[in-house]
């Protein structure tokens, strides 16, 4: 095993978030064998665990509710986009997968008549979010599957793996390969299906909510393998990101819920409530959805009208620190220990990204058009259209990994494992040859910076033509010329600029599209907010598709999907 | 109103850094990283490899949450997570855990041997 370690499975499910977990453990009750590998760690890397509060599912335990006023809400935010079969999936198939988890002892906040407890979040028409407390629902339901899959004797883990590639012969998927981050040494998996559950490319923004792993890999894997993406232009700015004052131990996703749960104002530079300009009411009960308030607050800013860190105060000072320590439990020691007393000052929020909508495009089996290969999670696109409603990524995660590795175990079943093929070795050499190459001046480290300070500024929430075309020139440069000479050092032993150069060489590909998208969807909708194209456009009620011919990504716009 | 506790004043800490790859067999590197209020220890390892050091290991998945638990180390001599301890002014000693097979630098080896190789 000194320079590859080769290893056969039915079944590949990488990514070890919700969507991969539970993928793994409905391929395992579909009899396959299956092999379940992370990056980072099984069940602890991944945006799952950071997901602080609510996860939506139409169970009618707080009011009368059902699947269909819950796809009917998330079809609404999703601004005609949507694809209808995979929302109605997720819609139907939530209120099971929450049912499950708390069979297997997800604790969910219960009501005092003993009722699973539902809040309305922002763009519901009914209390419909289940959580298990204010800020580590994602940890809860992470734990439960964790615990799930560590019994499961038909799934083996490996943690610190990092896929680079999927094999591909006659246009099936064969295999897979990617490599220990622990030595560097490849690893080549045969295989008979892959679940790319590799989450998004929110990293690839300086002002981002992700964990250090969500790079775009899955897509660019994904493109390379012959997969289509669609409407990959919507990524979801969260609005009320924390800015200032400086706050460590806590997700910067913070504030929505505890906004949504005691009513924080959010005022301007000068103190001033903004909301009511931008055609939302003022004053308590919001519901205003995330692409009108990231809207709202960079106006605001633009305007001049911005806080000393360039963003909007959020304040609580309104209400009373007994309030406050109800409402806030743990997390106001968090605050304290950060130096930061609610009840005299506000803080500054800005948006930030949060979450891509738009991904690989599926078959309701999350099937791409690549024989043997799905996708589950974040990375699947079509089901939130041009905006995800808050707490519908969960419900997305499991109910797309569950269907995922059903759908995979079923393909493998009927499908033979290929013998030792040549179609991996050009994978496997690259690891190799990547280590100790390049020049000196570039690292892995500083082009990402230097990406994820482009994307922010010139493909954020807000784009015009000219930005967009400049990031696009750079990106096409650091992915042909700068990447390949970049230097890796020969460290062999978890050497994190292998890990970076890996992931930037599929991110690319994922800013690329994300770059090149933005740039023919030439209207406003959703996340997608053009200052040169300010309004929506009905010929543009169509969803764009991605894919790779050669080295070019080839765009098309087709009629909608159902 | 009041504005938020705002201290833009740029301090400067020293981290002065184990690395290596076995026990007894290491050497400390001392990184000059500049930080304001309210950063924290890992802030301060991300700079280091930004601007000096690319190749130092350090290891961390969700940065600032403190869910996933990856970037434990001995921080002056007590196991912390290096993204909720704060960087101050002065010497600050980071070492990796003691009781953990050392990988390179500041990782040790914290997997469960069931999900490694």
């Amino acid at each position: 095993m000194d320079d590859l370690i080769e290893l056969e499975t039915d079944v590949l499910v990488a990514g070890g978030g919700a969507a991969g977990l539970f993928a793994a453990l409905a391929a395992a009750r579909g009899g396959a064998q299956v092999l379940l590998i992370d990056k980072n760690v099984v069940g602890r890397g991944g945006a799952s665990i950071m997901a602080q509060m609510t996860c939506a599912a139409a169970l009618g335990e707080a009011e009368p509710d059902s699947p269909q006023l819950h796809l009917e809400d998330t079809l609404a935010a999703g601004r005609g986009l949507c694809n209808e079969n995979l929302s109605a999936l997720l819609c139907e198939g939530s209120p099971r997968r929450i049912r499950e988890l708390e069979a297997w002892k997800v604790n969910w906040a219960r009501q005092n008549n003993g009722k699973i407890n539902q809040v309305k979040a922002p763009g519901h028409s009914r209390k419909r979010c289940v959580y298990v407390d204010f800020l580590s629902t994602g940890a809860a339901i992470c734990a439960a599957l964790r615990n799930k899959v560590s019994r499961n004797p038909a799934i083996r883990r490996l943690s610190n793996v990092s896929l680079t590639d999927a094999v591909v012969r006659d246009g099936e998927v064969i295999g897979a390969v990617g490599f220990d981050v622990a030595t560097s040494i490849p690893v080549s998996i045969r295989t008979r299906a892959v679940v790319l559950a590799l989450g998004g490319m929110t990293k690839m923004f300086r002002r981002t909510t992700s964990p250090n792993n969500l790079a775009g890999e899955g897509l660019g894997i994904a493109l390379r393998a012959g997969a289509r993406l669609i409407d990959i232009e919507f990524l979801q700015f969260y609005p009320n990101g924390h800015l200032a004052p400086r706050v460590v131990g806590l997700d910067p996703t913070t504030w929505e819920p505890t906004r949504v749960k005691l009513g924080g104002r959010l005022l301007n530079g000068i103190g001033e409530e903004f909301l009511h300009n931008y055609g939302e009411g003022s004053g308590e009960g919001y519901s205003t959805t995330r692409d009108t308030l990231t809207y709202a607050i960079y106006k605001e800013v633009e305007l001049g009208r911005g806080s000393p860190h360039g963003g909007v105060y959020l304040s609580f000072q309104h209400l009373d620190e007994r309030a406050l320590v109800a409402a806030l439990g743990p997390a106001i020691n968090i605050f304290k220990r950060n130096n930061i007393d609610l009840t005299r000052q506000p803080v500054e929020v800005f948006p930030i990204a949060h979450y891509q909508m738009g991904g690989v495009e599926v078959n309701e089996h999350m099937e791409s058009c690549v024989p043997g290969l799905y996708a589950a999670g974040e990375l699947v696109g079509g089901a939130n259209g041009a905006n995800r409603l808050s707490g519908n990524a969960l419900p997305e995660a499991m109910v797309f990994g569950e269907r995922a590795g059903e759908a995979a175990s079923r393909f493998a079943s009927g499908k033979t494992r290929s013998p030792s093929d040549k179609a991996a070795a050009p994978h496997v050499d690259l690891i190799r040859e990547r280590r100790a190459r390049g020049k000196e001046s570039h690292s892995p480290v500083h082009l990402m910076c230097e990406l994820k300070e482009l994307m922010w500024s010139k493909v954020g929430p807000f784009r015009t033509a000219p930005a967009l075309r400049e990031a696009l020139d750079r990106i096409r440069i650091l992915r042909e010329s700068e990447l390949p000479e970049a230097r890796v050092s020969s460290e062999r032993i978890h050497n994190a600029s292998l890990v970076e150069w890996f992931e930037m060489r599929n991110g690319l590909y994922a800013a690329e599209a994300l770059a090149l998208s933005a740039l023919y969807r030439r209207e406003s909708r959703g996340a997608h907010q053009r200052d040169d194209f300010p309004a929506s456009r009905p010929e543009y009620d169509q969803n764009q598709h991605l894919r790779l011919d050669g080295k070019r990504l080839v765009s098309s716009f087709e009629e909608l999907h159902a | 109103m009041t504005t938020a506790n705002q201290q833009k004043t740029v301090q400067s800490a020293r981290l002065k850094v184990w690395r290596g790859t076995a026990r007894g067999n290491g050497r400390y590197e001392e990184f000059d990283v500049p930080f304001e209020e309210g950063d924290s220890v890992l802030d301060g390892l991300v700079r280091i490899r930004q601007q000096y050091e690319p190749d130092l290991a350090i290891r961390f998945s969700c940065f600032n949450a403190n869910v996933c638990k990856e970037c434990t180390i001995l921080i002056d001599g007590n196991a912390e997570y290096a993204c909720i301890a704060k960087l101050r002014a002065g010497m600050i000693q980071l070492d990796p855990l003691p009781n953990r097979r050392i990988l390179r630098d500041l990782v040790t080896d914290t997997l469960s041997p069931k999900e490694r190789f």
